[in-house]
């Protein structure tokens, strides 16, 4: 009705309306963004999942602040998300790059790169365990051939959170391999004939063209990283249950041992909701940042 | 002068690229060097290594002799292989949790490629301040992570009675999918051009026929991948199963995963060929659909 009238209205018909757009919202809003603001409320109270939660004021607050594991979960979430984007990014660039040419031979290696997004969580956890296993998998004999002795990367002596980092890395570089491989085949190839005319060198092209035409991508891309490290979860519970000690206890870890094994739904909000802050920030620094919400396409002037 | 356009030629001719430049057309990057990238190459290689390595012992492993692994090692090609893991993973009830979980992606699919491709409609066609509003929700939802609201979640799926059941997995799981498809798909509606909703309209088509006889066909590619995505956090999901479900009944594969695990500690054969049961499924989707998928998360990067 409301679409028709517009139409009238305007001399081109057919506009929707915004009642268009009201399935998606309002489905989105009571799954994702209503739960933004519940978590809120929740963690203002003492809640062991069953009956209503119970106002607590600032217990749960007080509490975090004075929470010893809380700072080592922040610290480690911190650590993991600056390692993974120094990791990560250098890799996903050169590979992106790289791949964005257009020979036969990177067709076929970008397929194979593409893999282990098809994989679940779940399953390089379990892959990677098995791998790194000290009584099956390679270290069982790499230790000893290496004159190391028996090797456990899992198990204490502060390797595991390493270890964790670097299984981040083996599955979220081919995500942003891809990414940064959809950068650069934008990039028109007229500025590389000007460059080379200029007498400029791959490295010179590459630090002087691809770079900064990359800048959006990067961002984009860091962002996601970002998001990803702060909230890597799934890898950490089945690799190494938060052990050996609180090695890896990571914040979102920490929010799910104290929300659905302690029941302390409360306290483990209180957790959530300072990853919801963080996020908020994240998603409007994105915003701003990458030109999304300009609305204008990424094909204009092409 | 004319050097250098011979050289142009000349690299033209040996990068092959599809597209030249030729009266305007865009021209696009083709590759930075002009002799071989031979560092390139051989970091490609190196990465090939370290991402093909596991992919092979995975595979390897699930044609092994559970007590063969252990003596044989991990990266041997098996001496006695056998199909053996497969039956063993079948009669563990894996083929159950594919079928919860093929229910689980269908119905995600379908919700989030009907309520993502209205709204980017809405989003690219309304113009008005309603729509510009919504779209800025879903942006800001790209990087609300599902751990942050889980609890919230949990409470809502609970007080709706639908804890411990697929629905109670499929509704978050689509909702947390739709940021995403919006973007991937208002890039592509982006670039349905002004005059063939004018020829529309002119025809006289209201919304409703517009959006079924014109954004829809032309959108084919963005609703692939937006389908495809969809079907990846789906069939890969953890935390909601996690957290919404805990009958056996209700279990999905990757839960299914999560428990082998503990009861396979001894048996890693069994549990790696369990692994790849659960990424089959995807993996045909992914050489059916695999230029749609590519290139729509390409698509996000953006420039």
């Amino acid at each position: 009705m409301s679409a028709r009238t517009q139409g009238r209205a305007a001399p081109r018909t057919g506009r929707p309306g915004p009642l268009w757009a009201l399935p998606g919202v309002v489905f989105f809003a009571l799954f994702a963004a209503l739960p933004m603001l519940l978590v809120a409320y929740l963690s203002f109270t003492h809640w062991g999942g069953l009956g209503t939660p119970a106002f607590a004021g600032l217990d749960n607050w007080t509490r975090l602040a004075g929470d010893p594991l809380m700072h080592r979960a922040v610290g480690l979430s911190l650590l993991l998300t600056v390692a993974s984007w120094a990791l990560q990014t250098p890799i996903s660039l050169l590979l992106g790059v790289w791949a964005a040419g257009r020979q036969r031979g990177r067709a076929i290696l970008s397929a194979v790169f593409f893999l282990p997004l098809l994989l679940s969580s779940a399953a390089v956890a379990i892959i990677w365990r098995a791998l790194l296993d000290p009584n099956f998998g390679p270290p069982a004999w790499l230790g000893p051939a290496l004159g190391l002795g028996t090797l456990d990367p899992l198990g204490g002596g502060g390797s595991a959170f390493w270890v964790i980092v670097f299984v981040a890395a083996w599955q979220f570089i081919p995500l942003h391999m891809l990414l940064y491989q959809g950068g650069a085949r934008q990039i028109p190839a007229t500025l590389y004939q000007a460059a080379r005319m200029d007498g400029a060198g791959r490295l010179g092209m590459f630090w002087h063209i691809t770079l900064p035409q990359l800048r959006n991508t990067m961002t984009t891309s860091s962002v996601l990283m970002v998001v990803g490290s702060l909230t890597y979860f799934d890898t950490v519970l089945i690799m190494t249950d938060g052990g050996p000690g609180t090695d890896t206890t990571i914040v979102p870890y920490l929010m799910f041992r104290a929300g659905f094994r302690s029941w302390e739904l409360g306290y483990a909000s209180a957790i959530a909701f300072t990853l919801v802050i963080v996020a908020t920030l994240i998603a409007l620094v994105m915003v701003r940042l990458t030109g999304f919400g300009s609305m204008r396409s990424t094909r204009e002037g092409m | 002068m004319s050097v250098v356009e011979e050289r142009t030629a000349v690299e033209g001719r040996r990068t092959a690229a599809p597209r030249r430049a030729r009266g305007g057309a865009p021209v696009r990057y083709r590759g930075v060097g002009e002799r071989p990238n031979v560092l390139g190459g051989l970091g490609a290689l190196v990465w090939l290594v370290v991402v093909a390595l596991p992919l092979y012992a995975l595979l390897v492993a699930t044609i092994q002799r559970g007590e063969n692994y252990v003596p044989e090692g991990p990266l041997a090609l098996p001496s006695d292989p056998t199909l053996g893991n497969y039956a063993t993973a079948i009669d563990k009830g894996l083929l159950g949790f594919v079928g919860n979980t093929a229910l689980v992606t269908l119905a995600v699919v379908a919700l989030v490629v009907v309520l993502s491709a209205t709204t980017s409609y809405a989003v690219v066609r309304s113009r008005t301040r309603v729509t510009d509003a919504a779209f800025r929700v879903f942006l800001l939802g790209l990087a609300i992570p599902a751990q942050a609201v889980i609890i919230p979640v949990y409470l809502i799926i609970v007080r709706l009675g639908l804890y411990d059941t697929l629905t109670a997995i499929v509704l978050p799981t689509a909702a947390f999918a739709l940021p995403v498809c919006v973007l991937i798909l208002v890039g592509s509606m982006r670039d349905i051009s002004e005059e063939l909703y004018e020829a529309m309209a002119l025809d006289g088509a209201g919304p409703v026929r517009t959006f079924l006889q014109l954004v829809v066909p032309m959108s084919r590619s963005g609703l692939g991948t937006v389908a495809v995505y969809s079907a990846l956090q789906a069939w890969n999901g953890f935390l909601f199963p996690l957290i919404l479900t805990q009958s056996a009944d209700r279990r999905v594969i990757t839960m299914g995963l999560y428990e082998f695990q503990g009861e396979y500690r001894v048996d890693v054969p069994g549990l790696l060929t369990a692994v790849v049961v659960s990424t089959v499924p995807l993996f045909v989707v992914y050489l059916v659909a695999r230029r749609s998928l590519a290139d729509g998360l390409m698509g996000v990067g953006g420039r």
